[in-house]
């Protein structure tokens, strides 16, 4: 098996198509793409910087993984649903989700953000795989509803499920796959392998790819170019297509690398190399499109400074909106904890609220 | 539907309750391991992939967290599943699932996302099975917030509880006691509401003492009441039904009457129902009480190879002398 990612946008900002993979640059609003990319790096950077300020309790970086994440959800209809991990942040600014709520989990003035429903975006599944079950009863539920197969442009629908490297190893993950492949389910796989798991290699969880996988399932797996996001789309484009029209899953692997920490607590100096590090800085997935853009003509000085802008006012957006989360209320850990509150958890709420009062 | 009165087992109830629910609402549907062609393994979900199909009732590959995390998921897209467990003892691997995604999504989305998944789950011992066939997990269950836990004990509860836990937009584990399953009593289908899902109920009145315990130790504490009777002594028998929330008001309304009070339950003792039973007594009910309160329960053990299960478990004699110590104290 030919294990060689796919790549269509090569490091150097070129293009090549691939008949293993079909892309047309023409048909695809590219502009957007390199627009996108550049909001996700700066809700990444301005979240590690509110981190060093003391305003975030931990943050999650997705540096270097704008490729994989912007590809992806451009290849998102209004009505498919995402299950993301916590490292999405970049699917969830094209999703509509305002950056400023995707604070409130680190800064700890929610366990939350968003209302799901709104965006079709899930929330944030911090234990590591659960979230490609919730997928996988989703993908059961559009079946049941009709929404596949029915060559319905406006109706057939999918659902995108994101995971990392080390949810391969999780037992729930292999259990989605079997259920998945079993009942031929509307879901698609997208894997960012960013090649650690905290401080595990990829070694240390497999011998074969993650695209490989697929294969002893009884579906696709595709391996691209997780800095590339022309594949990155292609390849999400064709998946999500096969979803909805009812040919079944498929798992999608996007190689790239996690350029900063595991998050702002982690010491990645203690388990890898700034050489390896280095190396992947020199394939990152936003100078390539750059470069792309620069040597096809669709970058003006009009357009650079238009995206300069918007990037300045998402960065001042975040700075104030994070300040400005609200604290949460005393009574707000008891409610929604039932669809009513019971009498025991409501005489716990009096004991609190009083005890809270006579404290103030 | 037409109302009707029949007397039936424990699980020809359920079957019951889940073919009504299942009428009432196109959405409800059944998920688990080996409840379609063979009706499950106690054939609580008889006939039922015949009638409803195999999309609303789905035989699972086997995977206890798939099962409840493909629930959660057909919750999110408006369904309303009830899953089902082989047994108790195979509960576990769903527990990830179970206590830190179904039991608190609605709070992390502040009420934005219901997930109406039922859970059943054969529990409980006595009926001479091997290891992980007899267990009584419900502590577990009832220590996680954002989880009703429910169990029926006659068939009238089966029906009624399964139609309500269905209808609940909390998610339920559903308790079944599997060793009562083909213990019979009549059924009306009556439309009349019934019991609250989330309130205990007094099965026998007494002055002199009250016990309190929930699924199938109630027939046999019914029995010590009995027992009791013949040597003039009232026992007020609380039958629990809900283990979370707990109706604690009914049990301390009842120890204020009686002043004594016995809880019974298969569980281990330590940190289990008795203990918050006994808890939430002193704490409402303390100048009520004559003596202190006992627990007659499951040790704190591994559940005991089966030929030792008659006398490891709560019986008719222990629950007696549980009884008796309350009335010697």
């Amino acid at each position: 098996m030919n294990d060689e990612p796919i790549s269509l946008l090569n490091a150097g900002g070129s293009f090549t198509s691939s008949p293993e993979l079909p892309f047309e640059t023409d048909s695809t609003d590219v502009l957007a793409l390199y627009n996108d990319m550049l909001m996700a790096r700066t809700v990444d950077t301005e979240a590690i910087a509110l981190q060093r300020q003391g305003e975030l309790g931990l943050w999650p970086s997705m540096l270097g993984q704008e490729a994989a994440q912007i590809g992806a959800a451009h290849a998102l209809l209004p009505r498919d649903i995402v299950f993301p991990t916590y490292r999405e942040h970049g699917v969830a600014w094209c999703r509509g989700v305002d950056p400023v709520d995707l604070l409130g989990l680190f800064r700890g003035t929610t366990l939350g953000g968003w209302n799901p429903t709104e965006n079709n975006f899930n929330l944030y599944t911090l234990v590591i795989g659960a979230q490609t079950l919730h997928a996988v009863g989703y993908a059961m539920g559009i079946l049941r509803d009709g929404d596949v197969g029915t060559g319905d442009p406006d109706r057939d629908r999918a659902v995108l499920v994101f995971l990392g490297d080390g949810a391969l190893s999780e037992g729930e993950t292999n259990e989605a796959f079997v259920w998945a492949a079993a009942q031929h389910l509307p879901v698609v796989f997208f894997c960012q392998n960013n090649q650690w798991a905290i401080s595990a290699p990829y070694s240390v969880q497999s011998r074969v790819s993650v695209a490989q996988r697929a294969q002893g399932y009884g579906f696709k797996g595709v391996r691209v170019d997780g800095n590339d996001v022309f594949a990155c789309l292609a390849a999400t484009r064709e998946a999500l297509a096969a979803a909805r029209a009812g040919q079944g899953p498929t798992l999608i692997e996007a190689l790239t690398y996690r350029r900063n920490p595991h998050t702002t607590s982690d010491d990645d100096g203690r388990y890898r190399t700034l050489a390896e590090n280095d190396a992947w800085a020199a394939l990152d997935p936003i100078d390539r499109l750059r470069t792309y853009l620069q040597s096809t003509g669709l970058l003006n000085d009009a357009n650079v400074e238009d995206i300069s802008r918007r990037g300045k006012a998402l960065a001042e957006h975040l700075r104030s909106g994070c300040r400005a989360l609200p604290v949460p209320g005393h009574a707000s850990p008891f409610q929604n904890t039932y669809a009513e509150l019971p009498d025991e958890l409501e005489r716990q709420m009096n004991e609190h609220l009083e005890f809270v009062e006579a404290a103030e | 539907m037409t109302t009707m009165t029949s007397r039936m087992p424990i699980a020809h109830a359920l079957n019951l309750g889940l073919r009504h629910a299942m009428e009432a609402d196109e959405k409800v549907m059944l998920i688990g391991e080996d409840i379609g062609q063979l009706g499950g393994v106690f054939r609580v979900t008889d006939g039922l992939q015949k009638t409803f199909g195999d999309h609303r009732v789905v035989d699972s590959p086997l995977g206890e967290a798939g099962i409840v995390g493909s629930a959660i998921g057909l919750a999110m897209a408006g369904y309303r599943p009830v899953c089902e467990i082989q047994f108790d003892g195979f509960v576990f691997p769903a527990m990830n699932q179970i206590i830190t995604q179904l039991a608190k999504y609605r709070h992390r989305s502040e009420g934005a996302v219901t997930l109406p998944v039922v859970i059943r789950i054969p529990v409980g011992g006595g009926i001479g099975a091997i290891e992980h066939h007899s267990e009584s997990p419900e502590a577990y269950f009832a220590h996680t917030a954002g989880l009703k836990v429910v169990s029926p004990s006659n068939p009238q509860d089966a029906y009624d509880m399964m139609k309500l836990a269905i209808r609940s937009n909390d998610p339920v584990i559903f308790l079944e006691p599997k060793r009562n399953y083909w213990l019979k009593g009549d059924v009306s289908t009556s439309t009349t509401t019934p019991s609250d899902l989330d309130r205990a109920v007094t099965v026998r009145k007494g002055t002199d003492l009250t016990l309190v315990t929930y699924g199938a130790l109630v027939p046999v504490a019914m029995k010590a009441a009995d027992v009791c009777q013949e040597e003039g002594r009232n026992i007020d028998v609380i039958d629990l039904r809900s283990l979370s929330p707990i109706d604690d008001k009914a049990v301390v309304a009842s120890v204020q009457r009686t002043g004594r009070l016995v809880v019974a339950h298969e569980a281990s003792r330590s940190v289990g129902l008795g203990a918050e039973l006994a808890a939430r007594v002193q704490d409402e009910a303390f100048y009520s009480l004559i003596s202190p309160v006992i627990r007659v329960t499951g040790y704190d053990t591994p559940y005991p190879a089966s030929r030792l299960e008659e006398e490891w478990l709560p019986g008719l004699d222990r629950i007696l002398d549980g009884i008796d110590r309350s009335f010697t104290y």
